[in-house]
């Protein structure tokens, strides 16, 4: 039998086993009962070296196209494709930082929980607000608990999110919803592709959450929204794009009390989608409801700077029942790498990494825009992102464009029930796409949607 | 270790470089990366990109520019690598040393599933990528999920949950969406039923679903109080929520009762998948009669932890539950390709993509380094090295639930704290003097002064004994007559980067960001 990963030889199981008063391995499963126990092993292959599974997924690799080269990434929707250097994949993949566990000792964990100060003082800083915890899942699951802090904090279950808001995450936060009970309302948009408050029923609410620049890639005006929450006695909770917080006004300081994000962009890979990393920050007056971990700093028996968790008493293990996140595990390695990120970037490199972002995306949009048969989807103004429409199906376009070396954009297929948006793509160019790129990719771009 | 006055250092900033690494393993403080920084020092360069250079005031109107950068701090590459090099210094790990956190499942995280996840063909793919760009990865995953059923016993599984907490919220939407659909939406399946000896995440998920918890209590022998159980189960129960093994590290003997008593008022058994390490191969929660079933590949299937996260948390379901689960899912078509596809009552997404798909990759990868055999010897050996220390400490520690234990065990320093003042907190602490992580303590709070202890399969024998040997050296000191053994454990650690932090100070005075810092630092 082998297990490539245990280190014990037949002997020594042998001497263990003596140690015990058993005979064999099986004697350490007799509380099993025999009735339930499984005959005949898992019905799975047996072991194999790691030079034959390296090789099985090279071949699974092979039949994957990943972003680069040979097909020059124009695709957003949440998942961006930002630089990500060496020395970030260096120090984000030190085994110190890749397999620690959570921090629960803090006198041999102060690396990790130092980092994790940083990355919450820097993305406390990128949302405008006071405070930051330590990351959770994703972009919709932060949402999903703005959202639970919102109905606790004002003992309101009515939740208006606007329709800008990315429609993954709005289905994940309407999934959750069927359990915290939250009574959802779509906020439409508005014909220049930013959230229409117009609409909304002037009745009390727990939440109102929007994001800027939204799905469709539109800086939303902040004003009627934060007007509508205090009209209305929420809690606004804004989703931002940390990358545009390089250049924009940060959500906090545009009256954000509640601030939620993917830090995707921060220095993680595409990855097939995860692990990505929730970005979650809100007011210092709202600290006690914060959901996740939260690390402070203070000092040891010797007067030392020191780090530590804290505010514990509002987590799962201790509250239980009356909990009101059940968050444990989160994403640490990607909140330190997105410290490490931004380190590299500096005050100047994030600005940079944005206006860079935004001088690619005009040039792109006017390049598309000069194409006979491309229309826009909306007009107000945009950063890194805009949603296009083609006589062609943007599904057909998007696997056209594959051949030609292209991943041209997300079709917007799902969450809008907006006719305009019918079959439109969400296009976005980041900081790595060159003129040649966009000047090629428009010339494909005309040929396939015609 | 307070800098040079400005005056004393010409005309440089009194931070930059400043930090020093001695003495070596981080006893000396490190400044965060904001006290490193010099105004106009940068590490990042771009690619040239032949763009028109607009200027930001040509391309954002002006209500919506910041009036002022936000401020980062400003590092050489140079320092950027010795700040963060440095952290790692004061950082315990699983490749450093032996971590025998109970109920976490700390083992060594092969390298090979590492390299698996920075390939370039599953790590640089967009998520949104049509299906003709992603065979490879569906195909993985399709096999993943599998292999996760093979192991469980059960008909189909979502890679969605990105951690075990999410993996349960998602298994009670599933019990939530199961009992609407057959009661005809009735909302009188309220209840939950947990043990007392649960994980903190299991009742907070309950609440997070929308149900009420019913706590049940544990006998003599560590398991369920059955006589209890019955008390509390009624046609308004949803259904029970069980680790199996438990959290005192003991096969629940009576699960076959168990499972048929609440199957039969029309409840669903949840397996919480913390404990699966244990009886890889051995037995399958499928087999037991649960209905639903989480993973933590983070524990059982070595992924590593990244000092608290990313995890993933699959959730798997036996026949009945299929249509419920979240979607779309990654599915084979009859013609053999691979896509997407949403089951008919999906309780909906539950994640922004495809749950951590880099950490299910890893998860594969284990899987088929393991094998059949492999898996089963896990097992094995992870419950030999449980037993072997709860044996090596009996007669020094209390042994509450004295029976053979599977893949972790809980001893108590109760009569040492009585006798000596010296607690399991103390313990804990004075261990990491010796070399090791701490185990868990205080946990399950059934169990006073609780040391939990989790040697997994990766350990060797010679260091299960060493870690023993350290846990009776510690009570032996504190029970020299002295009283030099029990002031040293109460004051442990000293050879750590710092002493005991005080978590009191760091809630009272809440310093959650370098802005919140007093201004003049002190």
């Amino acid at each position: 039998m082998t297990a490539p990963f245990v280190p014990h030889t037949d002997e020594e199981i042998s001497e263990m086993l003596a140690f015990l008063g058993l005979e064999s391995l099986d004697d350490l499963f007799e509380t099993v009962p025999a009735a339930i126990r499984l005959a005949g092993g898992l019905d799975l292959a047996p072991g194999a070296s790691e030079a034959d599974v390296l090789d099985r997924l090279d071949e699974l690799a092979a039949r994957n196209r990943p972003t680069g080269r040979h097909l020059v990434c124009f695709a957003g929707a949440g998942a961006y494709d930002h630089e990500i250097p060496a020395v970030v994949k260096a120090l984000a993949s030190r085994s110190e930082f890749v397999t620690a566990y959570t921090p629960y000792q803090p006198e041999v964990a102060q690396g990790v929980l130092q980092a994790i100060f940083e990355f919450q003082s820097m993305t406390a800083r990128l949302a405008g607000l006071e405070i930051s915890n330590a990351s959770l899942y994703d972009g919709a699951v932060a949402l999903v608990e703005a959202s639970n802090l919102a109905t606790v904090a004002t003992g309101n279950r009515r939740v208006l999110c606007s329709a800008g808001v990315n429609p993954r995450w709005r289905e994940t936060l309407a999934t959750f919803s069927k359990g915290s009970g939250h009574e959802l309302e779509t906020v439409p948009l508005g014909p220049d592709g930013t959230t229409d408050w117009s609409a909304i029923a002037a009745a009390p609410a727990g939440g109102i959450l929007v994001a800027s620049p939204n799905f469709l890639g539109c800086i939303e005006d902040l004003g009627p929204a934060r007007a509508a929450a205090d009209a209305s006695g929420a809690r606004l909770v804004v989703a931002f794009d940390p990358v545009s917080s390089g250049v924009l006004r940060t959500p906090g300081s545009a009256g954000a009390d509640v601030v939620v994000g993917e830090g995707q962009a921060l220095g993680t890979p595409l990855g097939f989608g995860g692990p990505y990393l929730g970005l979650f920050t809100c007011r210092l007056s709202d600290v006690r409801r914060l959901p996740g971990r939260l690390v402070g700093e203070t000092v040891d028996t010797e007067s030392r700077p020191a780090y530590v968790t804290t505010l514990r008493a509002r987590e799962q293990d201790i509250r239980r029942e009356h909990a009101s996140s059940n968050v444990c595990t989160n994403q640490t390695l990607m909140a330190v790498t997105a410290a490490i990120q931004l380190g590299w970037l500096g005050t100047a490199g994030l600005r940079e990494v944005a206006l860079r972002s935004a001088r690619a995306s005009r040039y792109l949009r006017e390049a598309l825009l000069a194409l006979p048969t491309t229309e826009p989807v909306t007009t107000a103004p945009t950063l890194r992102e805009f949603a296009v429409r083609t006589p062609a199906p943007a599904t057909t376009l998007v696997e056209r464009l594959v051949d030609a070396g292209f991943l041209a954009g997300v079709p917007v297929v799902e969450g809008f029930e907006d006719t305009r948006l019918e079959e439109s793509l969400l296009v976005a160019a980041t900081e790595r796409r060159t003129r040649a790129e966009i000047d090629a990719f428009a010339a494909a771009f005309e040929k396939a949607s015609r | 270790m307070s800098p040079a006055p400005a005056h004393e250092q010409g005309s440089l900033t009194p931070a930059g470089g400043r930090a020093r690494s001695t003495p070596l393993m981080g006893r000396a403080p490190e400044p965060s990366l904001f006290e490193l920084s010099v105004k106009g020092r940068r590490s990042a360069s771009f690619r040239t990109s032949g763009l028109p250079d607009w200027t930001l005031e040509e391309l954002v109107p002006e209500a919506y520019r910041a009036p002022e950068p936000v401020e980062l701090p400003e590092v050489s590459e140079r320092d950027l690598v010795a700040h963060f090099t440095r952290l790692t210094h004061r950082q315990y790990s699983v490749d450093l040393g032996a971590y025998p956190l109970g109920s976490c499942t700390m083992k060594y995280n092969p390298k090979s599933c590492d390299l698996a996840a920075s390939l370039a063909g599953f790590a640089d793919v967009h998520p949104a990528s049509p299906p003709s760009c992603t065979q490879g990865w569906l195909e993985l995953l399709v096999e993943l999920e599998q292999s996760l059923c093979v192991i469980t016993g059960m008909a189909a599984a979502t890679l969605q949950p990105p951690a075990g907490a999410a993996g349960e919220l998602t298994g009670l939407l599933l019990m939530r969406a199961y009992h609407s659909a057959n009661d005809g939406g009735s909302p009188a399946r309220r209840r939950v039923i947990i043990p007392d000896s649960a994980h903190g995440t299991n009742p907070a998920s309950v609440t997070l679903s929308g149900f009420e918890v019913t706590t049940v209590g544990t006998n003599a022998r560590g398991g369920v109080d059955i006589d209890g159980l019955r008390r509390v189960l009624d046609t308004d129960v949803a259904g029970m929520m069980l680790t199996n093994p438990n959290t005192l590290g003991l096969f629940e003997e009576e699960i076959a009762e168990i499972t048929r008593l609440v199957h039969d008022v029309g409840g669903l058994m949840y397996y919480d998948g913390a404990n699966l390490n244990a009886i890889l191969g051995v037995v399958r929660p499928g087999d037991m009669g649960f209905d639903i079933v989480h993973l933590n590949l983070h524990k059982t299937f070595a992924t590593p932890h990244g000092g608290g996260g990313p995890g993933a948390g699959p959730v798997a379901v036996s026949e009945r539950l299929v249509d419920f689960l979240p979607g779309p899912r990654p599915v084979r078509r009859p013609d053999g390709s691979f896509g997407w596809h949403k089951p008919e009552h999906s309780i909906g997404r539950i994640h922004s993509w495809h749950g951590n798909a880099l950490v299910l990759l890893r998860a594969w990868t284990y899987v088929r380094l393991n094998g059949s055999d492999g898996l089963r010897r896990v097992a094995e050996t992870a419950v030999l090295n449980a037993n072997f220390v709860k044996e090596r400490l009996r007669g020094t520690y209390e042994l509450p639930y004295d029976r053979p234990v599977m893949h972790e065990c809980v001893v108590s320093a109760r009569s040492i704290a009585k006798e000596t003042g010296v607690r399991a907190l103390d313990v804990a602490k004075r261990l990491l003097e010796l070399g090791f992580h701490s185990p868990t303590v205080y946990f399950p709070h059934i169990v006073d002064e609780a040391l939990m202890i989790e040697p997994t399969e990766t350990e060797s024998p010679q260091t299960v004994a060493a870690l023993a040997d350290a846990l009776v050296q510690i009570a032996e000191e504190a029970r020299a007559e002295d009283g030099t053994g029990a002031a040293a454990a109460q004051g442990a650690p000293a050879t750590t980067p710092v002493g005991r932090v005080d978590e009191t100070r760091a809630a009272r005075h809440l310093i959650a960001t370098i802005d919140q810092r007093p201004p003049s630092g002190g």
